[in-house]
């Protein structure tokens, strides 16, 4: 094992991570305002052969993320009206937005299978990234991955110092007293599922058009999921939510570089190790009940009636 | 009036069937034909539509005591394929040898496997609070991969020519067909027994009262000394059970050898099932046809229309969606008339 490895073993971990950043984050602003989307895993299907398809119909990587964006926002927008205006049961919902997610993404993709797309390219950073090792390391990135930095960045602040992060709090903390303070409780609640379903699409699209750039059905094999644990992983922070997306991703590529780093083990076991490291970090997380009760929204999940 | 929900569902899914067809230029009537006419047209294909409908009714029946109980179980798929392994592990290995005794055996053994699989969501929850949503889900895929590994390697058949498969079943391990003409099996006896059994339970027994009070009121359920954790467990036990053994009947049925891919989303589909089945035996098995048909639909329109075989999936989304607004649209009215 050389040095290059390591520097490739770190990149594709950042690779890996980036589609659970996004998902995750727009799950988490869902989460605190008091929605809990399980829809995740389908939202990002077809954010993913959205983006897929508008990429290589238009040419344009652009276009293929707006329309990813807009496509997850869209399956976000059937679990808002179900949820928020009808008040159906959210978990009940969130599995049905997955279900039908994956039917209409395999339904729309029939065409798509097998065609190759153009990967979304590194971005050169004049000087950086022609550095040895750091520039490699640090300065190797699409401009997908600088963004999901960003987007933690944002969301954190948004969240702890702006009045709009305390107005979705206050909504997904308790939703009778922002109601009584005048808070439009609903319409946040549709804001904040709406965002998180256009980050899901945006997830999706990535695992389309930069991860494996390529449509396969199904092809987010559990990441919606796996982002769904890493929001509870976090305790609904977003910098821990980050941290667990890029030790996720981490034991994602391992796998792929087990055989250099001299492992015999037939590659099946090596490919549960990201699901089997979801139920052993869940556990670790839930062991003490009062973790979750400090740190979970302390409405999600439930409907909230306005009239009430 | 709430039993109108699934019907009424069902009629908006129907609906949504035409217009996605005639939007993409296909004759809704010839469609009509191949997803609810042909099924029935023949021996065989009612001998089908009770063929898919079985491992979908035994699956839901199972998941519908965990939902009534506030217990959600939606890793029916890796229970599923558990079940199949662990009774093929007995067909396969001492099929031969046990002779009328191996079917028996076989089926106990894919009931112990999917209760082994769902006593991991099952323990995490009683014991470490962890929500099953996804542990069990998560167990899903690693059961898939349990499979392929087993296939790919220590239980490849050596004379397969390199095809990732098991060994075929000895003929005494195989589901014999109800009668001449038909694949459906004695696994659908089975299933309509396991409907009474789940009726029985649910109407009957104490522990099954138990169970619906914790779904509908874990405060009163608490207060009267039910015990939630022996409420999950029951739930995840006759939910993972109930899967295994609908694994076994699939690959000691139809399939007849153990192979990667053994389910078309049966366990997923299963949710579904239960749902619009509005958790109750009579409605699941009603529902499991439904399903079952949209399933042979699928697979016809993919011959006679050039659809995908993925539009089975899509209609079965939709469906679910339909139930739940259905759901509410009643729901609202009882509140209006209240008021």
């Amino acid at each position: 094992m050389n040095i290059a490895t390591w520097v490739a073993i770190a990149a594709s971990a950042v690779a890996a991570a980036t589609p659970l950043i996004y998902a995750a984050l727009g799950e988490l602003v869902t989460e605190r305002a008091g929605v809990l989307n399980l829809g995740v895993e389908g939202m990002m299907l077809v954010g993913a052969i959205t983006g897929f398809a508008v990429g290589i119909s238009t040419g344009s990587l652009l276009l293929a993320y707006v329309a990813a964006a807009a496509a997850g926002a869209l399956m976000a927008l059937l679990f808002g009206v179900l949820t928020l205006s009808l008040q159906t049961n959210q978990v009940a919902t969130g599995l049905a937005l997955t279900l039908f997610g994956v039917g209409l993404s395999a339904f729309a993709g029939r065409a798509f299978v097998g065609l190759p797309i153009a990967r979304v390219p590194v971005l050169h950073i004049p000087l950086l990234s022609d550095l040895p090792v750091i520039g490699e390391l640090l300065f190797h990135f699409d401009v997908l991955e600088y963004l999901g930095l960003a987007l933690c960045a944002a969301i954190s602040w948004l969240l702890r110092s702006t009045r709009a992060g305390l107005r979705l709090r206050a909504v997904g903390e308790s939703p009778a007293t922002a109601h009584e303070l005048g808070e439009p409780v609903t319409r946040i609640r549709y804001l904040a599922v709406l965002f998180g379903g256009a980050m899901s699409g945006i997830a999706g699209a990535y695992l389309s058009t930069a991860l494996t750039p390529m449509w396969v059905e199904g092809m987010t094999t559990g990441r919606g999921w796996i982002a769904l644990a890493l929001v509870v992983f976090g305790t609904w922070k977003p910098w821990r939510v980050l941290g667990g997306a890029y030790l996720f991703g981490t034991v994602t590529v391992l796998q792929l570089y087990a055989q250099g780093l001299g492992i015999r083990v037939p590659s099946e076991f090596l490919s549960m190790l990201p699901y089997a490291a979801t139920i052993i970090v869940l556990v670790i997380i839930c062991r003490d009940p009062r973790t979750i009760l400090l740190n979970q929204p302390a409405s999600l999940g439930r409907s909230f009636h306005p009239g009430h | 009036m709430r039993l109108a929900s699934s019907p009424l569902a069902a009629l908006a899914m129907l609906a949504t069937i035409f217009l996605t067809l005639s939007v993409l230029g296909k004759d809704p009537v010839a469609a009509f034909k191949v997803f609810f006419v042909e099924p029935f047209g023949s021996l065989y294909g009612i001998g089908e539509l009770l063929l898919k409908a079985t491992p979908l009714m035994i699956c839901a029946l199972g998941l519908a005591v965990g939902y009534r109980a506030n217990v959600w179980n939606i890793g029916a798929e890796g229970q599923f394929t558990m079940g199949a392994i662990a009774g093929s592990g007995i067909g396969l290995f001492h099929g031969a040898a046990l002779g009328a005794g191996a079917l028996p055996l076989m089926l106990t053994a894919g009931v112990l496997g999917g209760m082994a699989w769902a006593a991991i969501p099952a323990f995490l929850r009683a014991r470490f609070h962890t929500s099953e949503i996804f542990t069990s889900l998560m167990l899903v895929y690693i059961a898939q991969l349990f499979l392929s590994y087993l296939v790919h390697g220590p239980w490849r058949d050596p004379a397969g020519q390199n095809f990732p498969q098991s060994q075929p079943f000895p003929d005494n391990a195989l589901l014999p067909p109800l009668f001449e003409g038909v694949r459906a099996n004695g696994g659908l006896i089975l299933a309509l027994v396991l409907a009474a059994l789940s009726w029985w339970f649910g109407s009957v027994t104490a522990a099954g009262y138990r169970m619906r009070v914790s779904g509908l009121a874990p405060a009163a359920a608490a207060y009267a000394g039910i015990s939630p954790r022996w409420n999950i467990w029951l739930a995840l036990m006759i939910s993972g059970g109930a899967a295994g053994l609908a694994g076994i009947l699939e690959v000691a049925g139809p399939i007849g050898v153990l192979q990667p891919v053994i389910s078309p989303g049966y366990g997923f589909a299963a949710i579904i099932v239960a749902f619009v089945g509005r958790l109750h035996p009579i409605g699941i098995v009603l529902a499991s046809l439904l399903m079952s048909a949209l399933y042979l639909g699928g697979e016809s329109a993919q011959i006679e229309l050039q659809l995908p075989a993925s539009v089975s999936g899509l209609f079965q989304g939709a469906l679910l969606f339909f139930l739940l607004a259905a759901e509410l649209f009643i729901h609202f009215r009882l509140r209006r008339l209240r008021a």
